[in-house]
């Protein structure tokens, strides 16, 4: 890497107050033709394209970001990371992002912060509490660090949950992924920006797509608001428009797009130092590094591309919220947002070829695509550059639907919907 | 957050209505000559617009009544209410 942020960088960049530190990535006006592209410059499609270049030796890739790069979901989730879902499948996915996790700073000589702090899921009710030891059970067979704590331990583990029974959904006990947390959703997309940058790929902001361009069965290229893009390859990293760029294509999919809010409060000091979500009274919350709480709300039940969810959705997790946690009952809330995510039927994503030579699609990742976005990146980027899937996303293609070869993940995956 | 008029109640919250997803998928009339494709068509794949989409939607804190609605996903503004078995509208 030729500008590698260091000690001594940092240094050297004091003298001049910090006014000349090299930019992160380029601007560059796009090619006519390239042997990539990806359409999507959120952290999945960022980190594709990182991998396109690191791992399969790809030159020539473009990402092109309708507005600017990690502004969509990548920018507007709650930055949970956690591995502990039922199915092998699934615990393959996520764990091989979450080992990819564990070493991301330094891959990207980039601090994105990733915090270990341990993830607790809350149960509830009698059912809640079989379900999550089942899962922990699964996720031990797959090597996946998972305990099942009883009231008491969830407790000690986060002291300001109100553990009291008397409340209308009691704390009956959690599984604790350790390895689980957080990360600074902003530097995952920056970082993988600016080692994709690094590696030769250009990221062009600003530029929608209007239209993919096929010749029978295989992609001639990308109509862009910046002219016309000749390529062999496209991978759509699209989240919530996924369905609109297919629909260009003349493809469908099997996902709607909803809104999932979520919101923050006022900064206030350390008070919760683990992540705790609860599924069935749909309350999750976590506090970033500024000392916000980042607070998870639910999705609407209608397809909406406005970004805007309900106010009703917004309410019933606060009063969970404040059920679970009374000691939050006077923060004040500063800002409520929604994105679009797109959902599939079974609660996992797409990672797959299509019927159309030279088009691929990495969608489907629902509420909980931000934990996997290096091993997404990873793997779909295997995907593309080999024409085949990984091993790991094997499952994970589109023709489960037709096969009836589901990947059910509606307990893990935590939003309801 | 928006109002939707019921066409059995009237104009009443969007929290009191449950969405029932895309309107005029067929249910397929001989399923057992039906192929594996033809049924994840019918089952999973959707249209899901970005635009003007037509859907279902039930008042299911109201009168419990299904009814079908023309409404622009981009900015949720809805353009028409019918009942089920109605035409839908065609501007």
């Amino acid at each position: 890497m030729k500008n590698k942020y260091s000690i001594f960088a940092l240094i050297k960049n004091a003298f001049s107050y910090h006014e000349n530190w090299q930019k992160a990535w380029k601007d560059p006006v796009p090619k006519k033709e390239y042997e990539t592209v990806i359409i999507g410059g959120g952290g999945h499609g960022l980190a594709t394209a990182f991998y396109l270049a690191k791992k399969h030796n790809m030159k020539n890739i473009a990402v092109i970001e309708k507005g600017w790069i990690g502004g969509g979901n990548t920018g507007r989730n709650t930055t949970i990371i956690r591995s502990n879902y039922l199915w092998d499948a699934s615990a393959g996915l996520y764990n091989h992002a979450l080992n990819i996790w564990e070493g991301l700073s330094q891959e990207l000589n980039y601090n994105v912060m990733f915090s270990q702090r341990g993830v607790i899921n809350l149960a509830h009710n009698l059912q809640d509490v079989r379900d999550l030891k089942r899962r922990t059970h699964a996720n031990r067979l797959n090597g996946i660090d998972a305990v099942y704590l009883n009231t008491d331990e969830v407790k000690k583990f986060c002291p300001i949950i109100n553990t009291s029974p008397d409340i209308r959904y009691p704390v009956l006990g959690g599984t604790l992924q350790k390895r689980a947390g957080t990360a600074r959703h902003d530097a995952v997309a920056w970082g993988y920006a600016r080692g994709a940058n690094e590696m030769g790929v250009d990221i062009i902001q600003n530029c929608e797509v209007k239209g993919i361009k096929r010749n029978a069965d295989t992609v001639e290229g990308v109509e862009t608001s910046k002219g016309f893009i000749k390529t062999k390859k496209i991978g759509v990293v699209a989240a919530g428009h996924s369905s609109v760029i297919a629909n260009m294509a003349g493809l469908k999919l099997p996902l709607e797009s909803k809104p999932l809010q979520a919101l923050v409060s006022e900064p206030v000091k350390p008070i919760i130092d683990t992540v705790v979500m609860s599924n069935a009274v749909h309350a999750y919350v976590s506090q970033s590094d500024k000392g916000e709480l980042v607070i998870g709300a639910g999705t609407d039940d209608y397809v909406s591309y406005s970004q805007k969810g309900s106010h009703d959705i917004v309410e019933g997790t606060l009063n969970a919220i404040l059920e679970l946690y009374p000691i939050f009952s006077r923060m004040r809330m500063l800002r409520q947002w929604g994105g679009i995510v797109d959902i599939c039927p079974d609660a996992s994503p797409i990672i797959s070829k299509t019927s159309i030579k030279g088009l691929y699609f990495n969608c489907g990742w629902g509420t909980g695509g931000f934990k996997a976005t290096p091993g997404s990146g990873d793997l779909f980027a295997h995907t593309i550059a080999n024409d085949e899937p990984h091993k790991l996303n094997a499952a994970f293609n589109i023709n489960r639907f037709v096969s009836g070869d589901l990947v059910d993940e509606h307990g893990a995956a935590a939003v309801a919907h | 957050m928006f109002l939707i008029y019921c066409p059995f109640c009237g104009e009443r919250e969007q929290s009191e209505f449950k969405a029932g997803g895309e309107a005029h998928i067929v249910r397929p009339k001989q399923p057992t000559e039906l192929s594996d494709d033809e049924w994840a068509e019918y089952l999973f794949m959707r249209k899901n617009i970005k635009g003007v989409q037509f859907e279902r939607w039930n008042h299911i804190h109201g009168c419990r009544k299904w009814f079908n609605m023309v409404r622009d996903t981009s900015n949720d503004e809805i353009k028409a209410v019918y009942k089920m078995g109605e035409k839908p509208p065609t501007k």
